[in-house]
């Protein structure tokens, strides 16, 4: 999902996470009406990763994803699952306000993954990001056995990683297609830079 | 410069943590010597120590680990002690009374918590401290059944010939606060622990990890409002009378100090606080008596704990508890030099 700032991308995100109320519209999911509710998505096998970085500072990085783990299965083995898939399993005892930036989005990540959700949703996971980083969050979204919704500004990892994208524009989806589509149609570039190409 | 992170990895085989039972076992036995070999007085003070360490534990674990700052903890304890003292009363059953204190208190504090899960900071503040004004004068208002400002007489068994009353006041509190203190433990150690410190850090990203921040928030209260109950309950027996003037709004100032002095969300600086709770008033007061001046003995307490804060928050932020964590962390790095 992209769009120039403000076009509704994170309230979108908000809305099917349960912390917006949509004005008008439908949630649905399994082709059934679906009322979200944030902390009951990890029961509808949702995880989500926040803008920033969503972390709890008074607890251990391995702590930070157990908290992640639910339903009677928060084993330290799992955790340690995921913070090796996000390569962070060597700070599991340090506390995530002493790792960089990049380690502490890939803490988050671990979190997220650790409760196995079948819907992973990152709302700009890139941003802060250099390269080599944004080059491994490529990889993790490509090989991440789970359907990933993808809020991002980062033109070249959305190409790279989605099949679909959908292009929003003051709240209304202006465009939805494959990477190739997108990058020739008009109104996106209108949308994103003034003027029609 | 900046220094690079610290790998601090852990084994993947399960972390080693001392079990809370090889702490409480001890310190039983410990306690039960101190019982033996102190003047009845300084029982008191033992007893008195062991009742505080109910309260305290309970406050940290709502304040330091759950981030719910609470101004009406007398008032709980106030709650407590005067349903302590009306089953007493009537059915002299002490253990059953007691429950029904905590039980009572429990209640009361899940009202205060679903309210409590509302509010954040000082409004939250503002509502606990509405508590604590208001229960103490509900005695006055109703006085038929509290005995207005005089206060109720605590109807109480006297303890085995072979042990004086303090000793027994001791075994009781001290009872009471391991339990408390041991069922804490094993509390905060697991997932609910984790969830309560999730929700102080990060309520959206604690939401999304699938945790009800209102349930854990209203959990903690409830915890913590039991505790006070015991507390309150324990005090009852200390003073075999219960009245208004025994849990003013300075009581709950004087719980909130201690345990910030002491360490915020650990047990440890729960036990810390209770012994100043007991000791600084003592002290004070010994102060007082020498210089012969009453106005004096009834403010240097206040005094004293404010002045502690202030020399504890300069010295040590994290509390009395984190000088220790700073002594590790200094050998560790003496040791890698």
């Amino acid at each position: 999902m992209i769009g120039p700032n403000g076009a509704g991308k994170t309230t979108l995100f908000n809305v099917i996470c349960g912390f917006a109320v949509a004005q008008s519209g439908a949630i649905a999911l399994d082709g059934k009406p679906f009322r979200p509710r944030p902390h009951h998505l990890s029961r509808h096998g949702i995880a989500r990763t926040l803008q920033g970085v969503g972390q709890f500072n008074g607890m251990t990085v391995l702590e930070n994803v157990l908290v992640g783990i639910r339903g009677g299965r928060a084993t330290e083995e799992a955790a340690y699952e995921a913070l090796e898939r996000c390569g962070v399993s060597e700070f599991a005892g340090a506390y995530p306000a002493s790792l960089p930036y990049a380690k502490r989005k890939r803490v988050e990540l671990a979190r997220a993954l650790a409760s196995r959700p079948r819907i992973l949703m990152l709302d700009e996971p890139a941003g802060g990001l250099d390269s080599e980083e944004i080059d491994w969050l490529a990889e993790l979204i490509r090989t991440v056995e789970t359907t990933v919704l993808l809020v991002e500004h980062h033109m070249d990892l959305v190409m790279s990683v989605c099949d679909e994208i959908l292009v929003l524009d003051f709240g209304k989806p202006i465009a939805l297609g494959s990477p190739g589509e997108i990058r020739g149609n008009e109104k996106v570039a209108e949308a994103y830079l003034g003027t029609a190409a | 410069m900046v220094s690079a992170p610290k790998k601090v990895a852990i084994s993947r085989k399960k972390r080693q943590r001392i079990s809370p039972l090889l702490v409480v076992i001890p310190a039983a036995a410990l306690i039960l010597a101190l019982t033996y070999a102190l003047p009845p007085f300084r029982n008191y003070q033992l007893a008195t120590v062991g009742a505080y360490l109910c309260v305290t534990a309970g406050l940290t674990v709502l304040t330091g680990l759950n981030g719910q700052l609470s101004l009406g903890h007398g008032a709980l304890m106030a709650t407590g002690a005067y349903t302590l003292a009306l089953m007493q009363n009537r059915f002299n059953l002490l253990v059953a009374g007691i429950v029904v204190a905590v039980l009572v208190t429990t209640v009361v504090g899940a009202v205060i918590g679903l309210a409590a899960a509302r509010l954040r900071g000082p409004y939250l503040a503002g509502l606990t401290l509405a508590v604590a004004v208001v229960v103490p004068s509900i005695a006055s208002t109703f006085d038929e059944t509290f005995n207005s400002d005089q206060g109720l007489t605590v109807a109480l068994e006297p303890p085995p010939d072979a042990i004086t009353v303090e000793q027994w006041q001791a075994w009781v509190c001290w009872g009471a606060a391991l339990v408390t203190v041991l069922l804490l433990a094993y509390l905060i150690r697991g997932r609910f622990g984790r969830d309560l410190r999730a929700v102080r850090d990060d309520e959206t990203a604690a939401k999304l990890a699938g945790i009800g921040v209102a349930r854990t928030q209203v959990l903690a209260f409830v915890v913590s409002a039991a505790c006070a109950g015991l507390a309150g309950a324990l005090f009852a027996v200390l003073a075999q009378s219960v009245s208004p003037g025994a849990f003013p709004l300075t009581l709950s100032l004087f719980l909130l100090m201690a345990i910030v002095i002491g360490g915020l969300g650990r047990l440890v600086g729960a036990l810390i606080g209770a012994v100043l709770l007991v000791a600084l008033p003592s002290f004070a007061q010994s102060i007082a008596e020498s210089s012969g001046s009453v106005r004096l003995e009834g403010n240097l307490a206040l005094t004293f704990f404010g002045v502690v804060l202030v020399v504890v928050m300069l010295a040590a932020p994290g509390g009395l508890t984190s000088l220790t964590n700073l002594r590790i962390r200094r050998k560790s790095q003496k040791g890698r030099k």
